[in-house]
């Protein structure tokens, strides 16, 4: 277990990553990745067994598969953050000949990513399908997924959530990043999810929440329960609400920094709000 | 010229579950998935014999796909089935982005292709199929065309790594190629020589050209017929070497002449021996409710078309 400044740490170092990474080019989606700050730290650091001399098939670790790819700067981030490519390399992003593709890409091999994602809705089936895979492998390791709101009114979703639950896969646990918005504006006006914990009770899903998805106990208290609840032929869902754009006042409250790069004045300002701790890239 | 005898009618799905049956037993790492067409595909003998590696994922092609792209992670071999309609269009950005741009060992395995799936009609005729996926980068495209031949592809692309789409049909048709013939992607296979027009045809198109060749040998035109299964890598040497011989050529296939395997080939013919083409295929159109032959008559996918169309071809010379 790490101590808790260290994580916090990592929560300040991996905020400044993403600002930074998008400032740069001018794009790339700085609200959900910060509103999900707080999990990928908990999930690389404290919850998953995951080996950063990556392999592909990942047999015998925790792999993690990320469908709302959009939110790529976190993911990068605490990927380069835990070792799986230089954090040098956190310069490329989204720039021509990188690694480091606007979403998350196999395709140029960048370590600790096991499938394109950007396209919304597939990540859950793949996930699924990777659980199988360690299923009949007899590879007692976990499968975790995160998974947007705004995401779910992909079919495909539901069509998954129905899959897991009728064939027990129980070696899964998928998080939705519940933060209410998209890029059109509230999730509720774009297109209301309805009471999303009783949808997922009702497909089948234990189902638990996290109230603040910004809070490193909580969300590590959380996982950890649900780990627990492995291997009980029931698949495991967390709703965890987030705040889109957390850590940068000025982003918060609002889907207006969803998809949007601050400029250098307001790069400035968010970086004050976040100090350096490790060290920048 | 060479005969080749029908051994008695059987239909390209069934070489299908045989082989799948067979590589279900030699090799632990294959798993199978389908949506809710297990008796058409003739999956039944591989999900019988490999409960805890198949798996019925119902109406729902689109997480098919992605379980099958998961799967395909730890090292399995997954094979996926449903018709040619709802393995390709119905599922189109789950198979570009889950499985061939994320590179996935999948093998798209897609019945009831065509026309001459018949009754139920232009919903479930697909006839843009190949094109769909031949444009997707590093996939292979294969189109067999008796029981034998699509056997032998579907033991041969668990050997193959990378994402494949093997397209069959549903009626039964002459079985001809022969049983002990190994299956080589990406090579196509000379069933008659002949030095006055060439035909490379693909699917059940084979058949009819190997009619239309016999019957214009008889009229003394010499015809060289290829059967190209696979449509994507396509074997250009092979079919440039009989041009030069031929300097004539007449493409078939049971698909949209835009997009298909005979597009590929003029692409390949303009590129390094520009030759007279002639195109069976069906044109630009949707299909429609009948039986698979009174279809294949009205649009055209038969040997009296591609006689006719061999017969143009040759006043191109």
């Amino acid at each position: 277990m790490s101590d808790k400044k260290e994580l916090l740490d990592l929560v300040l170092q991996i905020r400044r990553d993403i600002l930074r990474m998008v400032h740069k080019v001018n794009s790339g989606h700085p609200g959900g990745s910060l509103g999900c700050t707080e999990f990928f730290v908990a999930l690389y650091k404290e919850i998953m067994d995951h080996n950063s001399n990556f392999s592909m098939k990942g047999h015998n670790e925790d792999l993690f598969f990320l469908s709302n790819g959009h939110i790529s700067p976190v993911f990068y981030s605490i990927l380069a953050r835990t070792g799986y490519f230089p954090v040098d390399e956190l310069n490329t992003f989204r720039l021509i000949n990188s690694r480091l593709q606007g979403h998350p890409a196999t395709h140029e091999e960048l370590p600790g990513v096991r499938i394109a994602s950007g396209s919304l809705g597939q990540g859950l089936s793949v996930a699924l399908g990777a659980a199988l895979s360690k299923r009949i492998n007899a590879d007692p390791k976990t499968i975790y997924v995160l998974l947007g709101d705004g995401e779910l009114q992909e079919g495909q979703n539901w069509e998954a959530f129905m899959f897991a639950a009728a064939n027990k896969v129980d070696n899964i646990i998928a998080t939705i990043d519940f933060n209410g918005k998209q890029i059109d504006g509230p999730t509720k006006q774009v297109l209301d999810l309805g009471d999303l914990k009783s949808k997922l009770i009702s497909f089948g899903w234990k189902t638990l929440e996290i109230n603040n998805g910004n809070n490193l106990e909580e969300i590590i208290s959380v996982l950890n329960h649900a780990k627990k609840l492995l291997g009980k032929k029931t698949p495991i869902a967390i709703l965890m609400k987030t705040e889109m754009g957390n850590g940068v006042d000025y982003m918060m409250h609002t889907h207006a920094w969803h998809g949007i790069a601050p400029n250098d004045e307001q790069l400035k300002d968010a970086l004050l709000q976040n100090p350096e701790t490790i060290g920048d890239y | 010229m060479k005969k080749y005898i029908d051994k008695g009618a059987k239909d390209t799905r069934s070489g299908f579950g045989d082989g799948l049956t067979e590589i279900g037993r030699n090799n632990q790492n294959v798993v199978a998935l389908c949506a809710d067409l297990v008796g058409s595909l003739k999956m039944d003998r591989f999900k019988e014999e490999n409960p805890t590696r198949f798996y019925q994922v119902g109406v729902a092609e689109a997480n098919m796909m992605g379980l099958a792209a998961g799967l395909s992670i730890g090292g399995k071999i997954p094979f996926t089935g449903t018709f040619a309609n709802f393995s390709t269009g119905r599922v189109y950005d789950q198979i570009r982005q889950s499985i061939a741009y994320s590179g996935k060992n999948v093998k798209i395995c897609a019945s009831h292709a065509g026309l001459t799936l018949g009754e139920d009609g232009a919903t479930h005729q697909i006839l843009e199929d190949i094109g769909l996926m031949k444009m997707l980068p590093g996939m292979t495209v294969i189109n067999t065309c008796d029981y034998n031949q699509t056997k032998s592809a579907t033991i041969a692309l668990a050997q193959h790594i990378g994402p494949a789409y093997l397209r069959f049909g549903r009626p039964k048709v002459p079985n001809f190629t022969s049983e002990e013939s190994k299956f080589l992607i990406g090579k196509g296979i000379i069933l008659n020589e002949g030095s006055d027009v060439t035909i490379v045809a693909t699917g059940h198109l084979v058949w009819e050209s190997l009619i239309a060749a016999e019957k214009l040998y008889a009229k003394g035109t010499s015809v060289e017929v290829i059967n190209i299964h696979t449509i994507k890598p396509l074997d250009e040497k092979l079919i440039i070497e009989s041009v030069k011989k031929t300097r004539a050529i007449v493409t078939a296939e049971e698909h949209n002449i835009l997009g298909g395997l005979g597009e590929s080939i003029s692409r390949t013919l303009s590129l390094n021996f520009p030759t007279p083409q002639e195109f069976i295929g069906t044109n630009d159109t949707f299909g429609e409710s009948g039986t698979p032959n009174q279809l294949m008559k009205k649009y055209g996918l038969n040997s009296s078309n591609i006689i006719s169309k061999v017969e143009k071809v040759l006043l191109r010379k």
